[in-house]
């Protein structure tokens, strides 16, 4: 299976996206902002679709549109979180823009069809270059770096905001850093899985962790593993059996493995 | 006969060249019945804060259609039978209680992950019809016809119906659950049944917008209403009119340019949400 170069450029930058999913996922759910997870993923698609009509570079346009966004639902919410309608309608918006690009997009490059428009949206890590592979590794190790600093600080200003706030932590400073660190996973995520299936590799290992541990950085850790765990298997089936995606498979994985954990946890607890 | 549509100054020449051919005319019906509907059921949406759920929902219609075209099924049942069983997915799984971990929208953002890599596989199996894909996801309001019409209409009249009877303790119950329930109110039996009542609109809305798209009709005539009104009758009536208005415009100006429904009608909708909390800005600083 590793012979071919294709598969082990989706290894390696799916591990590095894994696991940035997988620490930032975790604070996601803790903090209850899976809805804005889902909205900064529906950007990446406007995004995308927005710099290929243009002709700029897709990932030029995903990290900028991401990052942008994100800025604006922590400025509009109140300390730097965002507020569910105010999320919903910002981003129902951008959908429609996303949908002009695409249709931009599809009317300029007629042979190319929407297929463009299809990668974004569900991802196509087995067409990942080696350069792209590298520039995808390297942005989320540096954003995994910068979740390991902001961590502490982070797992304390969500827990509880007030204390942290009267110890000195930088509440609403973090708020936006972290905003920007949903956006740079989400962009991220999209060259793996796409921008519309993202938000289960953000969602489905972190609640998962959540079931097993009650403690928060050996759940971080659990949740980085379950997500790697997820994209090794699901590469592997979408390998073996080829009449299935990578990205649905993967997804497929980390919900069974949720699933698993809710009822395991479900039946202790009764 | 097909003649290219053409703007002119003269307004009425231009609307009477909208309903010139029925596809039209049966897409303003369709897009009238989706609107109303939407707009009431939206507007409880985002009083009990489900606006995960509802786009979760809404983009449920899209594995549904796809799988019903695999089968060789109508469309119509795939999107129905698809939202109402993510409906009650998301209703079985139990409120986050004590803990703050929000159980309740991890579930609800894997149910939608999910449904959507099913959806994509759906397409990838049925040998990747690519417009196909687009139009499931971005809509189109081309090819509605009369039976179709009427199916909207009669979901719509169970919807509505559905609000007509149970507004008002749904209402009690999703502004002060706890109260509510001490009064007898059935709550949790109120919670599921709205979320089917919501998948059921979003499949219904699907069929016109695409899956992508549900959530812009859903979410923005009910926040444009809630900036205007807190009154709920007043604020479902506003709902109501912005989400028609909208529809209609939309309608109307993809007719006449190359750009897709989707983008014009969820630009409208997010102007007139823009509009009018700026107009409460502006009232609020005249009163002070």
């Amino acid at each position: 299976m590793f012979t071919h170069s294709f598969m082990q450029h989706a290894f390696i930058a799916g591990t590095a996206i894994a696991i940035l999913c997988g620490l930032v996922g975790y604070l996601v759910v803790l903090r209850g902002q899976v809805f804005t997870g889902d909205a900064l993923s529906h950007v990446a698609f406007t995004g995308a679709l927005g710099a290929l009509a243009f002709g700029f570079g897709a990932r030029a346009g995903l990290f900028a549109a991401t990052i942008a966004v994100a800025l604006l639902l922590a400025a509009l919410g109140p300390r730097g979180r965002g507020d569910d309608v105010v999320i919903g309608s910002v981003f129902a918006w951008t959908l429609g823009l996303g949908v002009l690009f695409l249709s931009i997009f599809t009317t300029r490059h007629a042979t190319q069809n929407s297929a463009g428009g299809v990668s974004v949206l569900f991802g196509s890590i087995f067409g990942l270059s080696a350069g792209a592979t590298l520039t995808a590794a390297t942005i989320a190790v540096v954003a995994c770096l910068v979740f390991a600093a902001i961590a502490r600080p982070m797992l304390f200003a969500s827990l509880d905001e007030a204390v942290a706030r009267s110890r000195g932590v930088p509440v609403r400073a973090l708020g936006y850093l972290f905003m920007v660190l949903i956006g740079v996973t989400a962009a991220e995520a999209t060259q793996a899985v796409g921008a519309l299936l993202l938000l289960g590799l953000l969602a489905a290992p972190a609640a998962t962790a959540g079931h097993l541990t009650a403690r928060p950085f050996r759940a971080m850790a659990l949740s980085a593993g379950v997500a790697v765990t997820s994209v090794w298997i699901g590469l592997t089936v979408s390998y073996v059996v080829p009449w299935m995606p990578p990205s649905p498979a993967i997804l497929f994985v980390a919900a069974a493995l949720y699933a698993t954990a809710f009822t395991v946890s479900r039946v202790r607890v009764a | 006969m097909l003649t290219e549509p053409r703007l002119t100054w003269n307004v009425i020449a231009d609307v009477r060249q909208l309903f010139d051919f029925p596809f039209m005319v049966n897409a303003l019906r369709a897009g009238t019945i989706v609107a109303v509907l939407a707009a009431v059921i939206g507007w409880f949406m985002v009083v009990r804060r489900q606006t995960f759920a509802g786009h979760t929902l809404a983009l449920i219609g899209f594995p549904g259609a796809a799988a019903a075209t695999l089968l060789g099924v109508g469309v119509l049942y795939g999107f129905f039978a698809f939202c109402a069983a993510g409906a009650l997915v998301i209703a079985l799984v139990p409120r986050s209680g004590s803990t703050r971990f929000s159980e309740e929208s991890a579930v609800i953002g894997t149910v939608q992950a999910v449904a959507l890599g099913a959806g994509f596989l759906f397409v990838t199996l049925y040998h990747g019809n690519l417009n196909g894909l687009s139009a499931l996801l971005f809509g189109s309001y081309l090819g509605v016809t009369g039976t179709q019409v009427t199916t909207l209409l009669i979901v719509a009249a169970c919807g509505t119906l559905f609000i007509a009877i149970v507004g008002r303790p749904l209402l009690f119950a999703s502004v002060d659950p706890s109260t509510a329930s001490a009064n007898g109110v059935p709550v949790t039996l109120l919670a599921v049944g709205f979320l089917v009542v919501l998948g059921l609109t979003a499949a219904e809305v699907s069929q016109i917008t695409g899956a992508l798209l549900v959530f812009a009709l859903l979410v923005l005539p009910a926040a444009t209403a809630q900036a205007l009104s807190t009154r709920p009758g007043r604020g479902i009536a506003i709902a109501v009119g912005v989400s028609v208005a909208i529809t209609w415009l939309g309608l109307g100006v993809a007719y006449y340019t190359p750009y897709p429904i989707g983008f014009w009608v969820t630009t409208f909708a997010f102007v007139a949400y823009v509009g009018s909390l700026g107009g409460r800005q502006i009232v609020r600083t005249v009163h002070r």
